[in-house]
């Protein structure tokens, strides 16, 4: 599959992930977040930053834990929680805030 | 001017569904509507169009699958299932032996929730009996279709990719067939011969390849596990102030754990996670995980295949090989324990390194249960008092399996340390527990979005009796001893209006209730 962006190709898996980590972009982001249905704020971005990071350290994204963990410190404690993250992306944050950082879906029993 | 529709080639055939982002999720009332066959009838094939994505080349070359559907595929499927019944009498018994009595039509959680008669037990397994009988029975052979034979068509290969993938293969209908028969095993053996002739489902498929290549299902390398232990570590340290460990790989430790790679990334799997830690630290035995087995599950099962069941496995073997433990403890999840408690012996074993008082391998609620009875750790039970708390039996330990050396250890056991982690503890509706109990609608291998639907509909059942505790109770915790059925709940509650943190595990409990610190 693939989507049209803006004059350009982006290849995604059959549920619209992109396949090319380096094809990722700000602009593309917003793209996806739209079809999401995502409106993205400095708190959308801030995961997304921290989940792009995370994956070019680790190839793979963080547990849900490290990143509650991540948002505790970066937006204090009565954001860095699960709930808040549901909030910021209401289809989980594996399944939707890694579409929109560009990352492969997590697969497996999770 | 328009061009002409291009023509389908068979494997898009095989491969078109529809993914209905909009479906109706069915109304909690407490009770479990059996559909009435004669509606069933009107519903045919409603859900014939819920497919799961198909595996890419790449994919399937990966596992050692043709990498797309062979040319003479009907010639070659019908030659996999001889060898197939050559290898597995049951399977051949099963397929000669229904009398169409009928008992086992209701009974799965994928018909009472899809209404689509395609999806009753008998009628499932009917879509290989016909190419069996069509092509090694006699009457089969001489009477065709009145015999109720049929060649494997394009389209009758298109309904076995749909509902060989609406089957979780829990085998509940086994339970309720006076024969015994065990539908479960006819898809393994359905999906075995998709994959011979090259048709996969991606999202098994694509796991395997993970396994083989990383390690396991998730795909987390070796650093990032460590990272993750590490990070979990101090998590426990900020809320407990004890320095629980989560060792990796520490040769000479008593005990391997091996548990579902989702216990390090999911929630709530890693609360579970958090809590056997706290079990070992507490019993003061020394125990590790380990990169080269950071894998409990075996999706091998899923699709019928000895091959990789074995490949699987054996990462197990080298663990046990390369850190010397004397025990062999398994975590929680549904499938894994089947094929742990089942199949590791023949396909590992014998285990002749690790300690015989012991046994091999050993599940994790059965070691934990004999610390508490022991009373080697201690339980504060009112730590849990927020909770009214009820048991979900996974089907793959429920039939599957069995847990301690007693007849029904399996029922009795989790819950005996659910009772000892908490105060309050309800069970719900006894036709859907036990050995009678329904699938969460998500395993064997339909843990992935793209049927969602499907996933919806099947967990139905449990949905109406778990809502029915609910209510009379004020049940807010359902333990749970399964990766799958805990990635499954946390889905497919909020689609009911139940909130995801219901949804939870046994070792979760027991992680809140533990007393750590000094024993007196
Ligand atoms: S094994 Fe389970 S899912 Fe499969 S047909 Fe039987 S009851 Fe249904
Ligand atoms: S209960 Fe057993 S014998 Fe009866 S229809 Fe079902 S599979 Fe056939
Ligand atoms: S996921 Fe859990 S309930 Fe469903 S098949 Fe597996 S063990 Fe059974």
């Amino acid at each position: 599959m693939s989507f049209e962006f803006e004059g350009k190709t982006y290849e995604t898996d059959d549920d619209g992930y992109l396949l090319d980590l380096d094809s990722w972009n700000r602009e593309v982001a917003g793209h996806i977040a739209e079809m999401e249905g995502v409106e993205m704020t400095d708190a959308h971005w801030e995961v997304v930053d921290f989940l792009r990071n995370y994956y070019q350290e680790y190839s793979i994204a963080p547990a849900i834990k490290i990143l509650i963990k991540e948002m505790k410190k970066m937006f204090g404690p009565d954001k860095g929680n699960s709930a808040y993250l549901y909030n910021l992306y209401p289809a989980g944050p594996a399944l939707q805030a890694c579409k929109i950082a560009g990352l492969p879906k997590p697969t497996g029993c999770v | 001017m328009a061009e002409p529709p291009a023509e389908k080639t068979a494997v898009e055939t095989v491969a078109e569904s529809v993914i209905n982002k909009n479906f109706k999720v069915p109304e909690l009332i407490g009770e479990i509507n059996v559909p009435r066959v004669e509606d069933g009838y009107r519903r045919k094939g409603v859900t014939s169009a819920i497919k799961p994505h198909m595996a890419k080349p790449a994919v399937q070359a990966k596992v050692g699958f043709p990498e797309t559907l062979v040319d003479n595929w009907e010639e070659a499927a019908v030659k996999r299932l001889g060898e197939l019944l050559e290898k597995y009498k049951s399977l051949q018994v099963y397929l000669d032996i229904c009398v169409r009595c009928g008992s086992c039509t209701d009974k799965c959680q994928f018909f009472i929730g899809s209404n689509d008669p395609n999806n009753m037990p008998v009628a499932r397994a009917e879509l290989l009996r016909r190419v069996y009988k069509k092509y090694f029975t006699t009457e089969g052979k001489i009477f065709g279709k009145l015999a109720g034979a049929h060649r494997l068509d394009l389209n009758l290969l298109s309904d076995w990719y749909a509902y060989f993938h609406q089957c979780s293969q829990c085998r509940r209908c086994s339970v309720f067939c006076p024969y015994g028969i065990d539908t479960a095993e006819i898809s393994m053996a359905a999906r075995e011969i998709m994959d011979s002739i090259g048709i996969g489902q991606k999202y098994v498929n694509e796991i395997l390849g993970k396994v083989h290549e990383i390690g396991n299902n998730l795909g987390m390398n070796p650093k990032a596990l460590a990272a993750t232990l590490e990070s979990t570590e101090e998590d426990i340290e900020e809320e407990d102030g004890v320095p629980v460990k989560l060792p990796l790989d520490q040769e000479g430790a008593d005990v391997l754990l091996v548990t579902p790679s989702a216990d390090f990334f999911a929630s709530p799997h890693i609360e579970s996670l958090i809590g056997y830690a706290k079990v070992f630290h507490q019993a003061g035995i020394s125990w590790t995980l380990s990169t080269a087995a950071s894998e409990a599950g075996n999706f091998g099962m899923f699709i019928g295949s000895y091959t990789q069941l074995e490949k699987v496995a054996a990462r197990v073997r080298n663990a046990i090989g390369e850190l010397k433990p004397k025990r062999l403890v398994v975590g929680e999840c549904g499938h894994a324990w089947r094929v742990a408690y089942s199949f590791w012996n023949t396909l590992i074993g014998p285990f002749d390194t690790l300690d015989p008082r012991y046994p091999a391998p050993q599940h994790i609620v059965e070691f934990t249960l004999d610390l508490v009875r022991r009373g080697a750790i201690k339980l504060d039970k009112s730590a849990n008092d927020e909770f009214t708390v009820t048991f979900h039996d996974s089907c793959n330990v429920a039939r599957g399996s069995r847990m301690g050396d007693r007849p029904g250890g399996q029922f009795t056991m989790p819950r005996e340390l659910i009772k000892a982690s908490c105060n309050k503890y309800v069970d719900m509706d006894p036709s859907t527990t036990m050995e009678k109990t329904f699938c969460c609608g998500g395993g064997g291998g339909l843990l992935t979005d793209e049927i969602l639907e499907i996933r919806v509909a099947g967990a139905m059942p449990r949905m109406q009796a778990l809502h029915a505790v609910m209510e009379s109770d004020g049940v807010n915790f359902m333990a749970l001893i399964c990766a799958i059925c805990k990635a499954q709940f946390t889905k497919v509650l909020p689609k009911y209006g139940i909130p995801m943190t219901v949804a939870g595990g046994v070792h979760q409990l027991v992680g809140r209730a533990i007393e750590l610190g000094a024993k007196e």
